[in-house]
């Protein structure tokens, strides 16, 4: 119960220090760069319940992510559609694509599965480059609307747009919550230690990896929506395999498989590369090494390295306790033989 | 009908270096079970030190690829202790993602050291000669014949020496060539060293007629993975085989189909393959 209200009391913490976030800071930089972030933290949280609760690791998602922004942006540019509706509809077309490659990727395994993603991802990427009567090609998407109002409130500003990605995030968060606390959860999990385990207590591995292949691509087709109307232009490089591969640092730095991990993952990243801004093209320089180091050392992130911490400390606490209640205990017999003796 | 020929021609050149490539990846999945993706910064900086030698001390072409050989297969056997050794018992997923970090990091260091602008280089053996009725520089015949010969000696090494038969072993059974007293790390070591210096043989064949530059290995790399399921995983005929049938696919798909989808052919044949045989198209049995 304790560790429960602690954890909500976390929640509450990052929930109102997001909401107070811009009102103690006006400048409009690090607006951008949160707003950023929560984007990623979207297609993150997609990412994570694939390769951290499955244990399916997709090289795609950059893939689904740029179909997700190249739906939106062609939606909304070239049909002319409502924004909200061409939301609505850039995130079923992801996960529609997303059914249909996942009911072919998900009969490979492990290493397969990783090439397989890896090389669906690339197909993404080059038909979008190269498919030039339809997005544009390498000059890419230009002139993506902003999401419309709805009814008073609209979104023109940096301000609002902040604070509607926000809220598509906790939604994200909410959704993973409730996925990962519910038995379905625990299924991916059981899929994840051992498939064949899984299986045999009747589990229908195939239906639910399916289902995580889809809800994890509905995500990164959303934040890839988001991604598209916030930064308003779009280019094939978007799908590229260094998409990929920053979504996986992030989701690796903050602890694959924790419900945690991607905000934490994304917001360090993010910020600090920011701050390392010089560096630029030569940041990997920095997060290869720390990618690798962490997968020996810490293969769970910032969030598993301090859950851990807290259970090593927690398990000593109560260890010493037990010798105390022991050392009373024999103590306690002893003045009793006395008494009897005496 | 002479297209054709010259097409053939191509496609056994880009046959012969995607083999090359796909043979180092496959002895180390044998080995040790990790699709190394750190295999194309290797293909990549194999390029580059010979590029460099050649350029700055104006070493010899064979003798700069000989040093790049080396210092490629070093880098090989120093991944291997720093990175793969310590997760031999983690799960599949971890390897795939450190390899994927020294990949990120050794592509930032060739453009921190050599920029990111695209570079030729060089052969001694640009002359253009005339082979049954075709054109073709001196330098692509030359890939064919070392590639081929490097294919021999490594089938020789493998199949006449006491050493070679230690790797099939280990492919084998990790635990039986530790029983029978195969010093396992030393043979993983080993393969690593084969490894790197394959892909830069292949680099440095191939740097002649395409370009220098620190994201060369991408693509290439997605092939040998291609070629590696094309012939099952670990299989060194498999990935000879495999390197060109998808040579051939590609050069006459660039002519025959278009230019500009070339690059999908390979990965559509993967997709194709694996969604009909979920295992690869020939399943390991040793080598």
């Amino acid at each position: 119960m304790g560790s429960l209200l602690k954890k909500r009391g976390w929640i509450i913490g990052f929930i109102l220090a997001a909401i107070l976030f811009p009102f103690v800071s006006q400048n409009e930089y690090f607006l951008h760069i949160l707003t950023l972030a929560f984007i990623w933290m979207i297609a993150v949280y997609g990412l994570n319940l694939l390769a951290g609760y499955t244990g399916y690791l997709s090289l795609a998602h950059a893939g689904f992510f740029a179909i997700g922004a190249y739906t939106l942006g062609l939606l909304t540019v070239k049909a002319g559609l409502n924004y909200w509706i061409a939301l609505v509809l850039a995130c079923f077309l992801t996960s529609a694509i997303g059914a249909v490659v996942g009911l072919v990727a998900l009969r490979t395994r492990e290493h397969f599965f990783a090439i397989y993603t890896l090389c669906v991802g690339y197909i993404i990427y080059l038909v979008i480059d190269k498919w030039d009567s339809l997005t544009g090609g390498v000059r890419g998407l230009i002139g993506i609307p902003a999401p419309t109002s709805v009814g008073p409130i609209s979104f023109q500003t940096p301000l609002s747009q902040y604070y509607l990605i926000l809220f598509f995030l906790l939604f994200t968060v909410l959704v993973m919550y409730r996925i990962i606390h519910s038995l379905t959860g625990r299924t991916f999990i059981a899929i994840r230690n051992s498939e064949d385990l899984a299986q045999t207590i009747g589990i229908s591995t195939m239906k639910n990896k399916l289902l995580v292949f889809v809800i994890s691509t509905f995500f990164a087709g959303l934040a890839g929506a988001l991604y598209a109307s916030f930064i308003r232009f779009i280019g094939p490089d978007i799908g590229y395999i260094t998409i990929i591969f920053d979504l996986l640092t992030y989701l690796l730095v903050g602890g694959i498989g924790t419900l945690a991990g991607p905000i934490v993952g994304t917001f360090l990243i993010v910020t600090v590369s920011q701050s390392l801004q010089f560096l630029q093209d030569y940041r990997m320089l920095i997060f290869g090494p720390l990618l690798t180091l962490l997968i020996i050392f810490y293969p769970r992130g910032i969030v598993g390295a301090y859950h851990d911490w807290r259970m090593k400390s927690l398990a000593k606490k109560k260890q010493q306790l037990n010798r105390k209640q022991t050392y009373v205990h024999t103590q306690s017999t002893e003045t009793e033989k006395k008494i009897k003796e005496g | 009908m002479d297209i054709l020929t010259q097409q053939l021609f191509n496609g056994l050149t880009i046959g012969s270096v995607y083999s090359l490539v796909a043979l180092g990846l496959t002895l180390v999945y044998g080995i040790l079970h990790i699709p190394n993706f750190a295999h194309g910064a290797l293909y990549m900086l194999g390029a580059y030190i010979t590029l460099t030698l050649m350029l700055l001390w104006g070493v010899h072409y064979w003798i700069a690829m000989a040093v790049s050989v080396l210092v490629v297969g070093l880098l090989g056997v120093i991944m291997d202790r720093l990175v793969f050794h310590p997760l031999r018992n983690a799960p599949p997923i971890h390897d795939k993602i450190a390899a994927i970090g020294i990949l990120l990091f050794l592509e930032a260091f060739a453009q921190l050291i050599w920029g990111a602008d695209y570079r030729t280089m060089e052969t001694p053996y640009g002359q253009v000669i005339d082979l049954f009725g075709m054109t073709a520089t001196m330098q692509r015949v030359l890939i064919n014949i070392g590639a081929i010969v490097v294919m021999i000696l490594l089938f020789l090494f493998l199949k006449k020496t006491y050493i070679g038969s230690t790797i099939i072993a280990m492919a084998q059974n990790r635990e039986g060539a530790h029983l029978v007293g195969i010093n396992t790390n030393k043979v993983a070591m080993l393969t690593f060293m084969i490894s790197g210096g394959l892909a830069a043989i292949a680099a440095s064949l191939s740097a002649p007629i395409n370009l220098v530059f620190p994201g060369m290995g991408h693509l290439v790399i997605l092939k040998a993975f291609v070629i590696i399921i094309l012939g099952g995983m670990g299989s060194v005929p498999g990935a000879i085989l495999g390197g060109y049938i998808l040579g051939f696919t590609e050069s006459l798909g660039a002519t025959y189909l278009s230019n500009d989808y070339k690059d999908i052919i390979a990965f559509l044949m993967l997709v194709v393959i694996l969604s009909i045989k979920p295992k690869g198209l020939f399943s390991r049995e040793g080598f």
